[in-house]
């Protein structure tokens, strides 16, 4: 039997976190020998071609020509053995699998516009709460430093791909053994590098950066600068006409060539898998088990907000995020310890009450959604609630959260009013029995003492599960987390 | 020929003559063409007159055609030379050209944090190690695999700090090679210091074997405070000490231009030491004026500063794009250089070497890289433990508790896939 060898994709400079790749210089099917050269990928340094660790018949592809992946994500399979070549399954497209959680674009969390920065953190075994370093050693008092933090480098510039001469193409045969000829390889592709060098659109590195993130070919803007080279002006106008020009022209609709039928070719397939699927099978689940019940309150949190201005100036709470979710949050814990029985877990036979609160927050993460939970959240002041939603809230964001955040939770709030959207029917995180809808906060006309005044309002929905709270219980716990955003000040109680 | 703007230190331990020194400025008698100075000062005292080297000069005995040429003082060096010797040259250059492909490979292969490629330098290196002495010493930069290689190193040793399993990799004590030394220009005063050491040893012991040492360095670091410092002290002193500079034309990215007005090798004047402006693509010219020099400093003329130079034809390190700042059109003239491909037409010419010969040295060649390869996959990779264990020669309660403490931090990270992450309710 021929065992795969995978070839993870290396840091070829120093400290470089990904590259793209460019063209592959190998086929399935293809017998290479050590240090053949397999590929051509573009750091934010250079173009580099890697040279096959491994002899053996190409089995896989494993990443696509254009796609930028991280260091160490496996780009290519190699067959041990020669022989299994005729026997080895042919793809007939590359299977970008483990590529995949990569090559999604970071999007916003659910609540917090700004997009994640690129610092990325090595994830910690547990919350900081539990970490071991309780244990390390005599020097108790040492304080937990993150981990040395790596900042990714800006992405390359978008370069042609480079156009072989056949001078190259006819080097590549011979690889680099023989001293006389390797010069001559190492001439030609030098050469074709020239080539495409030569066309290149003179840019500030910065400008590049916001040029490829904005999915712009620099070749194609008319550069105004001193030296000809393409300014951040020049960028932007582009960049807003051909705005201007997508706005007319739309590119969602395909021209009307399909029947409408299964074989249209207008239709999109998207695979159901990772989040996606575990996201449709909890929501089944949970859909189908439990016997929903939702029940919505109309809230004046105008003091709430006031509370929220007052804290995002308070000296204590300097350098942290505040926002009305805080408030909820603290209100929900708050609630749930007035009626228990919506801090539980069903589970047929019987009914679990939690005499604690792992407070799970919604998020729409780069991989998808995703629940993680705030462990002993009862515990925390509201300022230690502020970090750790805080944390939470980037942890997931840069699509970083561990698996550990994710289990055990308690009870759910779903912050939809981030969106804009008023209130919903959400759905309880299977293992729960509720679930809380924040919906936007803006001024209404309100009656107060008989009089119609603007004020803040917002609505809370909820969802139980009925076979463990009953309509009265669920009125009473909505009740309690509204008396809290009209008064945050009973929290003092 | 001759381009060596020598001190009146005089002849050298072989007896070589050295040639006529320009004298300081006013007895400028034949100024080279390309050193003319533009400027038209006169001939007041106190002006200083350009009476160098030139740019296009350099001692050459094996031109890129592979044409022989003769120099007055350093001919003698090489005619006496065995053909094997000469062949060696070839098969060292050639060996270490192999594994520097090797090597290069190793990194894209994600085996070596980092490669510093020695293509096109090879005859400056091998040229120049192979007129060493066995007592002789040499401070390297992190370039100077080709002098490894004669100093007699197993190749694969170089790849262990590139790997970062280790931050030497060697014994230096077994081979009189130092480790190589990354902080650009440091090791030229420690060659300086080493080089006044064996001038100390000598007097208390007139018996010990008179050594030298060769402080390699390249453009770029001769910009550095360090070789400045270095200079003054081995004038000063007379240290046994050769300054072997590699001009391979480019700093990284800043062209030799930049670094220096003038040839490298005009500012030994300055210093009081003979300069020697030497073909470096000339394993036989290196050769033969890295001899001269190691006489003249092993019998206590002192220091004697070569600038060799040549080209880096390929990347400064493996996390370098040459393309990015210099012109196609100088890497393939430079190309035309080739230290190799003279050095073979002509051996080829005297048949003192045919096809077999340089089969073989391919194949061995080969041999070579397979065992480096092997050798560094087989390293594994680096153990935090052993940087703990040798902050201190003996074990010591704080290195300890900060090891224990690191090793707990290490173990708190969670990188592990989180795939199979649950879904959540909206």
């Amino acid at each position: 039997m021929s065992t795969l060898n995978f070839f993870k994709l290396p840091d070829v400079g120093e400290g470089l976190l990904e590259a793209e790749i460019v063209t592959w210089k190998v086929k399935l099917g293809d017998i290479v020998a050590v240090n053949d050269v397999l590929v051509e990928i573009e750091t934010a340094k250079s173009l580099v071609e890697l040279p096959s660790p491994y002899a053996g018949v190409v089995a896989q592809l494993m990443v696509t020509e254009g796609e930028t992946v991280d260091v160490g994500t496996p780009i290519i399979a190699i067959g041990s053995e020669v022989t299994g070549a005729a026997a080895a399954p042919a793809p007939a497209s590359p299977a970008p699998v483990a590529a995949e959680p990569e090559a999604e674009v970071l999007k916003p969390l659910v609540g917090s516009g700004p997009k994640a920065d690129a610092v990325k953190r090595r994830p910690r075994i547990s919350s900081p709460s539990a970490a071991p370093t309780r244990a390390a050693g005599p020097n108790q008092s040492a304080p937990v430093t993150p981990a040395p933090s790596a900042v990714a480098p800006a992405p390359a510039p978008a370069v042609q791909p480079v156009v072989p001469t056949s001078a190259a193409a006819a080097a590549a045969k011979a690889p680099g053994q023989d001293p006389a000829s390797n010069l001559i390889t190492n001439a030609a592709a030098t050469v074709s590098r020239m080539v495409a060098h030569a066309n290149r659109v003179l840019a500030k590195p910065p400008v590049r950066k916001a040029a490829k993130d904005m999915g712009i070919d620099l070749s194609e803007v008319s550069a105004t600068g001193l030296r000809g080279e393409v300014t951040k002006k020049d960028l932007l106008s582009y960049q807003d006409q051909r705005t201007a020009e997508h706005d007319g022209a739309g590119t969602f609709w395909a021209p009307a060539t399909g029947t409408g039928l299964e074989d249209d070719p207008r239709i999109e397939r998207i695979k159901v898998k990772g989040v996606r699927k575990a996201t449709a099978k909890a929501m089944v689940e949970s859909a189908f088990s439990a016997p929903h019940v939702s029940i919505f309150v109309d809230v004046d949190a105008s003091r709430t907000m006031e509370f929220v201005k007052r804290l995002k100036v308070s000296r204590d709470f300097e350098g942290i995020k505040v926002s009305p979710l805080l408030i909820l949050a603290k209100a929900v814990i708050w609630a749930a310890a007035r009626n228990p029985s919506v801090n539980a877990t069903w589970t047929g036979d019987e009914i679990i009450i939690k005499h604690f609160m792992n407070l799970g927050i919604a998020a729409a993460t780069p991989r998808g959604l995703m629940v993680p939970n705030i462990k002993d959240a009862q515990n925390l002041s509201l300022k230690e609630l502020a970090i750790a939603l805080n944390a939470l809230a980037t942890t997931a964001r840069a699509g970083k959260t561990p698996p550990a955040d994710m289990r055990g939770g308690s009870l759910t709030v779903t912050n939809i009013g981030a969106l804009g959207i008023d209130t919903g029917t959400p759905i309880i995180n299977p293992g729960e029995v509720a679930i809380v809808a924040f919906g936007t906060i803006k001024q209404k006309p309100w009656v107060l003492d008989g009089e119609v005044i603007p004020r803040w309002i917002t609505t809370l929905g909820g969802s139980f599960d009925h076979r463990v709270v009953d309509g009265d219980l669920s009125a009473r716990f909505m009740a309690d987390v509204a008396a809290i955003m009209e008064e945050p000040a009973l929290l003092l109680d | 020929m001759g381009a060596a703007q020598q001190a009146d230190t005089g002849t050298s331990g072989s007896g070589a003559p050295a040639s006529p020194r320009p004298q300081a400025g006013n007895q400028a008698g034949n100024p080279p063409a390309g050193s003319q100075a533009p400027s038209s000062a006169g001939n007041s005292a106190g002006v200083l007159r350009n009476a160098g080297v030139g740019p296009d000069e350099a001692v050459q005995l094996l031109d890129e055609h592979g044409a022989t040429h003769h120099d007055a003082t350093f001919s003698s060096y090489i005619e006496k030379l065995d053909p094997d010797v000469l062949r060696g040259f070839y098969r060292d250059m050639a060996t270490v050209r192999r594994f520097d492909t090797e090597a290069t490979a190793l990194q894209r292969q994600g085996e070596l944090a980092l490669w510093v490629p020695v293509i096109g330098q090879e005859a400056a290196q091998i040229g120049s190690g192979s007129a060493m002495n066995k007592a002789d010493y040499a401070f390297p930069t992190y370039r100077e695999h080709g002098v490894a290689l004669t100093r007699g190193l197993d190749l694969a040793d170089l790849l262990k700090l590139f790997r970062g399993v280790t931050n030497g990799g060697w014994d230096p004590r077994e081979t009189n090679f130092h480790l190589y030394t990354l902080v650009l220009a440091a090791q030229t005063l420690h060659a300086v210091g080493y080089a006044m050491g064996i001038s100390r040893d000598l007097v208390a012991d007139p018996t010990t074997e008179p050594a030298a040492v060769v402080a390699y360095f390249g453009d770029g670091a001769s910009s550095e405070g360090d070789v400045h410092e270095s200079m003054v002290f081995a004038a000063s002193y007379d240290a046994p000490v050769v300054f072997f500079c590699q001009n391979n034309n480019w700093a990284i990215s800043v062209p030799f231009e930049v670094q220096s007005k003038i040839p490298l090798v005009n500012r030994a004047a300055g210093y009081g030491m003979p300069g020697i402006r030497v073909d470096g693509n000339d394993v036989l010219a290196v050769y033969a004026v890295t001899q001269w020099a190691l006489d003249h400093a092993r019998s206590g003329h002192g220091p004697v500063f070569i600038e060799a130079s040549t080209y880096r034809v390929g990347a400064h390190t493996t996390a370098d794009d040459p393309t990015k700042y210099r012109m196609n059109a100088e890497e393939e003239l430079w190309k035309t250089r080739d230290p190799l491909a003279r050095l073979e037409t002509y051996l080829r010419a005297e048949n003192l070497a045919d096809d077999a010969f340089f089969e073989q040295v391919k194949n061995d060649g080969d041999e070579l890289a397979a065992h480096v390869r092997r050798t560094t996959l087989a390293l594994g990779s680096a153990d935090i433990r052993h940087k703990f264990a040798t902050v201190y020669a003996e074990a010591h309660p704080l290195v300890a508790e900060e090891l224990a403490w690191f090793e707990n931090y290490e173990a708190s990270f969670a990188d592990v896939d989180t795939e199979n992450a649950q879904g959540g309710a909206a």
